[in-house]
């Protein structure tokens, strides 16, 4: 199935059913198709804080489908993922290439309902 | 243009080679350079002639970079001999009869071993030792001797005796001198120097004159001395001192000394303005230098008083040749020697401390000025770790602390003894004499970025040579780096203030064995893409859980989270693993057959192995399940790990093997595989020394003899090539075992992050004697420990793949979507010799939405 046949609760016109939270291991991500657009989507767990996450997954500097692929952590103040391909880091919360803030990518909105992850662009 | 400056040099020894060097960094054209050398091959590291010994080859010992000879304006010509100049004619005559003309000529002749004229020492197994064939030649006679004994007690006749020693021959030295290394040591020095090399099963005879050489009863030769004693001994080394090579500046009358040697002037010019004369063939202020740094400091002067001759932009005065210090420092046998400026005190008015400890068999001698504040020379056997301090301090005249004898006395409790301030030196102060490398060079080349021992090494070939100078260079860099502001840490990242060997330690020790455990205990912050492999590497090195457990997945950098490794496109390969490179049929063709089902690119890699590319995420269970049916298990090529053990077939069926190598190499690789490390391992087998599995390029490699195995460690192919160094030989499979244990585990304990063995090796103080010390000799007492830690990891081995697909839980994340069973779209291949390969970004934009090969079901 295809991100824009979903089925599967939508509390709002526009969000993306994805996943249940649970899929998605703590501190990992994982790669959603919604409108035909790829989406990495990381749950971060700190002190049993949770957090979502959904950015571009194409890597720009490798072109290819990766992010959702790469490790999560912090550098000092901001969370970020490390690109499985040549290891630029992306800031989870804004797009921003900590290395080379002249590059970007889309973030996505992402919610929680009733333990499933929303997306919307 | 004017035609180039015609350069003839005899001898292409060190000093040679380095004057070639010097002239090529100097003057890259405008010189037509035509080296003659008598010897088959082209120079070597004379310094290190003993290793050949140990299992250098005469290829590890060149001194020439590869295609040295092969520029332009540079000819080599190897076994061919000068044997007369023609000074007005200014031609050089060749043994094959060639003229050669010259407008400069340079004398790099070198000097011959002293032979002392006894009758009968042309006797057949009598030996000198100065060339690769000498040893070549002594290998051979060692190998049907028992008895071997070394004329002259100095430092290479030392060096000859441990040769014989380590041949397994009974092995006497016997000296003229009343005392071992009568030059650079007092009666005092050469006592304790005699009780340790006697300790070490060496007999030694002093105040001996041989008289004669005779056929022995019991052995081969009887040498009988002045006071009628009788030695029978197999074979004979002399090592009774050298002399200069002059024999071509006397037919020519370029003048020479009384006592041999040619003499030049601070320019290394002999009277003829044309013709120079460097190395031990030359004469300066009538002295002979036989150490190999003033020799290299005369190629320097010569090669930029010859380049003057050739003007550029460039025309600094040429520097001149004012003398050279001839300190030296060396571990002869085992032993520390080291012996300073005036040794014998025959400065007027100096003064002389001396520590000695019998029990220790220790001996300190410190000679310095009569107003005592300055250091002129000293002595230190068995301990010279005062060497580096002394020389600085008697080089740079530093005034000497109010009580100078601290500087040699044992440093008791509450003494600590005065270490030099490196501070305190000259910015000229030459710190490596090797390569003549300055404080100044040091700590440029620390402001330039070079934090590492290893990385200055490359960068200023400071400590490339002797070694000696290593711990003084290594505290310039970390003083010039701690003046720069820079942290002198090795803090694997923000999260954790400890290097990698000290996070092993927290862990091992505090028996930690979550990411989470260990940040809120030892760390802060959430950790990144630097600490979290690291992590996760020492909890399977420590503790060997599955790696894909739920708290490990998430320390996992890609390739150990899916098991594979990582291509551009963002498509995986997989290497199963084929032990030792041995494969049945019947499993080559699962291997075919998976790869053709599934459209994968198929290459063998240099390891012996077959590597499939082009799966996405989801294919890899379903490839797996086909080969863990087949009975294939994880190649943990994707993790930092034992990759392979590459094997020759051995004696098996090859006419030479001496062992079953590749029954050893399957040993090892089922042994050691799944093992997590600082980096990737990989290993080698051969079944004789004509190494067709490349051992000695590998991280720790297996080379079979006649009496066992070779074990051979720090290797690397790759970017930057090492040759492995031979750890230990002759030994039985238990003991190659035991030693490859101790060896691996001490590296996963101390390395760094990322760290190879090889530059590991490079930046581990006390270099390759310590590595010896710590896995052979067990000098650290945790051979035990960690031969039982690697127990630990064996046995808890377990095939990642085969539990991977065991895993219901496991398998889920392997989706390209987690809300789509379609393929990566991005993901296009194309046809290429009869396989796939990645589409480009340009046919990719031309094939948009049309894959060319479209994704198995």
């Amino acid at each position: 199935m295809d991100g824009s046949n979903m089925d599967g609760p939508s509390t709002d016109t526009g969000w993306t059913d994805v996943c249940a939270v649970d899929d998605i291991w703590p501190n990992t991500g994982v790669c959603a198709l919604v409108e035909g657009c790829q989406v990495a989507v990381f749950r971060l767990v700190d002190d049993g804080q949770e957090q979502l996450f959904a950015i571009d997954n194409g890597d720009p500097f490798s072109d290819a489908n990766v992010l959702s692929r790469g490790l999560v952590g912090n550098l000092g103040e901001r969370l970020v993922v490390a690109s499985p391909i040549y290891k630029q880091h992306f800031d989870l919360a804004t797009g921003e290439c900590v290395e080379d803030p002249g590059v970007s990518l889309r973030t996505w909105r992402v919610r929680v309902a009733d333990g499933r992850v929303l997306i919307a662009a | 243009m004017s035609d180039p400056l015609r350069i003839v040099v005899v001898g292409n020894g060190m000093v040679g080679q380095k004057l070639l060097e010097e002239l090529a960094e100097r003057r890259p054209s405008g010189l037509d350079i035509t080296v003659l050398c008598e010897e088959p091959r082209p120079a070597y590291d004379r310094v290190q002639l003993s290793s050949f010994f140990s299992g250098k080859t005469a290829e590890d010992l060149s001194l020439v970079p590869p295609g040295f000879f092969e520029r332009d304006g540079l000819v080599l010509r190897l076994n061919a001999k000068a044997v007369a100049i023609d000074r007005s004619l200014k031609q050089v005559t060749t043994s094959t009869g060639e003229t050669l003309p010259y407008d400069k000529l340079v004398l790099a002749t070198g000097s011959y071993p002293f032979v002392p004229p006894v009758p009968g020492r042309e006797r057949p197994d009598c030996f000198v030792y100065r060339t690769i064939e000498d040893l070549e030649a002594m290998t051979e006679a060692g190998g049907r001797s028992k008895v071997g004994v070394v004329v002259g007690g100095g430092l290479l006749g030392l060096e000859a005796a441990k040769a014989l020693k380590d041949m397994g021959l009974e092995t006497h030295v016997v000296e003229f001198a009343p005392r071992l290394m009568a030059v650079q040591v007092d009666d005092g020095g050469g006592r304790v120097l005699r009780q340790k090399i006697e300790a070490l099963g060496v007999t030694v005879h002093t105040q001996k004159n041989t008289v004669e050489i005779v056929d022995g009863e019991a052995r081969r030769h009887a040498m009988r001395f002045a006071d009628d004693s009788v030695l029978e001994t197999d074979m004979i080394v002399f090592s009774a001192g050298i002399r200069p090579r002059d024999e071509l500046a006397r037919a020519s009358e370029l003048g020479v000394g009384p006592r041999g040697g040619i003499v030049i002037d601070n320019h290394c010019r002999t009277l003829d303005d044309d013709i120079y004369a460097i190395g031990e063939c030359a004469l300066w202020d009538g002295k002979i230098y036989g150490l190999v740094a003033p020799g290299y400091e005369m190629a320097r002067v010569c090669a930029a008083h010859i380049a003057a001759a050739v003007p550029q932009e460039d025309a600094d005065e040429p520097p001149q040749f004012t003398g050279a210090d001839m300190s030296t420092k060396l571990k002869l046998m085992g032993v520390d020697v080291a012996s300073l400026g005036d040794a014998h005190a025959a400065t007027p008015g100096a003064r002389v401390c001396v520590y000695t400890d019998e029990r220790k068999q220790v001996y300190k001698k410190l000679v310095v000025s009569e107003d005592g504040k300055y250091v002129l020379g000293g002595v230190l056997i068995g301990d010279a770790e005062a060497y580096g301090t002394l020389l600085q301090m008697m080089l740079n005249r530093m005034e000497l602390p109010p009580e100078p004898e601290f500087l040699i006395l044992p440093s008791g409790d509450g003494a600590a003894r005065p270490a030099l301030g490196v501070d305190a030196l000259p910015d000229a102060a030459q710190i490596c004499s090797c390569n003549n490398v300055s404080k100044a060079t040091i700590c440029a080349a620390v402001r330039d970025g070079a934090h590492s021992i290893g990385k200055l090494k490359t960068a200023t070939k400071a400590g490339t040579s002797c070694g000696g100078c290593v711990p003084l260079t290594t505290q310039l860099m970390k003083a010039e780096m701690k003046r720069c502001g820079l942290s002198v840490n090795n803090h694997l990242c923000e999260h954790f203030p400890y290097s990698r060997q000290e996070l092993y330690h927290l862990i091992r020790v505090g028996r930690i064995e979550t990411f989470d455990e260990l940040i809120t205990r030892h760390g802060r912050g959430r950790g990144c893409d630097i600490c979290k492999p690291a992590a996760a590497s020492i909890f399977a090195s420590c503790w060997n859980e599955f790696v894909l457990k739920k708290d490990k997945a998430a320390l996992q950098d890609s390739n150990d989270y899916f098991l594979a490794n990582i291509q551009k496109d963002g498509t995986y390969s997989i290497v199963p693993r084929i032990a030792g490179g041995e494969i049945t049929p019947e499993k080559l063709i699962v291997l075919g057959e998976v790869a053709k089902k599934h459209r994968l690119y198929t290459k063998i890699t240099g390891g012996q192995r077959i590597d499939l590319f082009g799966a996405q995420v989801h294919q890899l269970p379903l490839i797996w399940k086909e080969l863990v049916d087949a009975g294939f298990e994880s190649g943990h090529a994707y993790g930092k790990a034992l990759r392979t053990v590459k094997s020759c077939v051995g004696s098996t069926w090859c006419r030479y093997g001496m062992l079953d190598s590749v029954s050893m190499a399957l040993a090892i690789e089922n042994r050691y595989k799944g093992l997590r490390a600082p980096h990737k391992i990989k290993s080698a087998v051969s079944g004789c020394t004509r190494e067709c599995a490349e051992a000695q390029s590998k991280d720790f490699g297996v080379i079979a003899t006649e009496k066992g195995w070779n074990l051979y460690v720090c290797g690397n192919g790759g970017m930057k090539p090492r040759h492995a160094e031979l750890l230990a030989g002759d030994l039985d499979d238990e003991t190659l075992i035991r030693y490859i244990d101790r060896f691996l585990m001490f590296y996963i304990r101390t390395a760094d992050r990322l760290q190879r063995t090889s530059v590991w090796r490079d930046n581990l103080e006390g270099g390759l004697d310590y590595l010896k010390d710590v896995v052979v000799h067990d000098k650290l007492g945790i051979g035990a420990e960690l031969e039982a830690e690697m127990a630990q990891v064996v046995g808890s081995y377990a095939c990642e793949w085969k539990k991977a697909i065991e895993s219901p839980e496991v398998l889920r994340r392997f989706r390209s979507f987690v809300n789509s069973d379609a393929p990566d779209s991005n993901v296009v291949f194309v046809d290429e010799r009869n396989q796939i390969r990645p589409a480009t970004p340009e046919e990719k934009a031309r094939f948009k939405g049309v894959p060319v090969i479209a994704e198995s079901a």
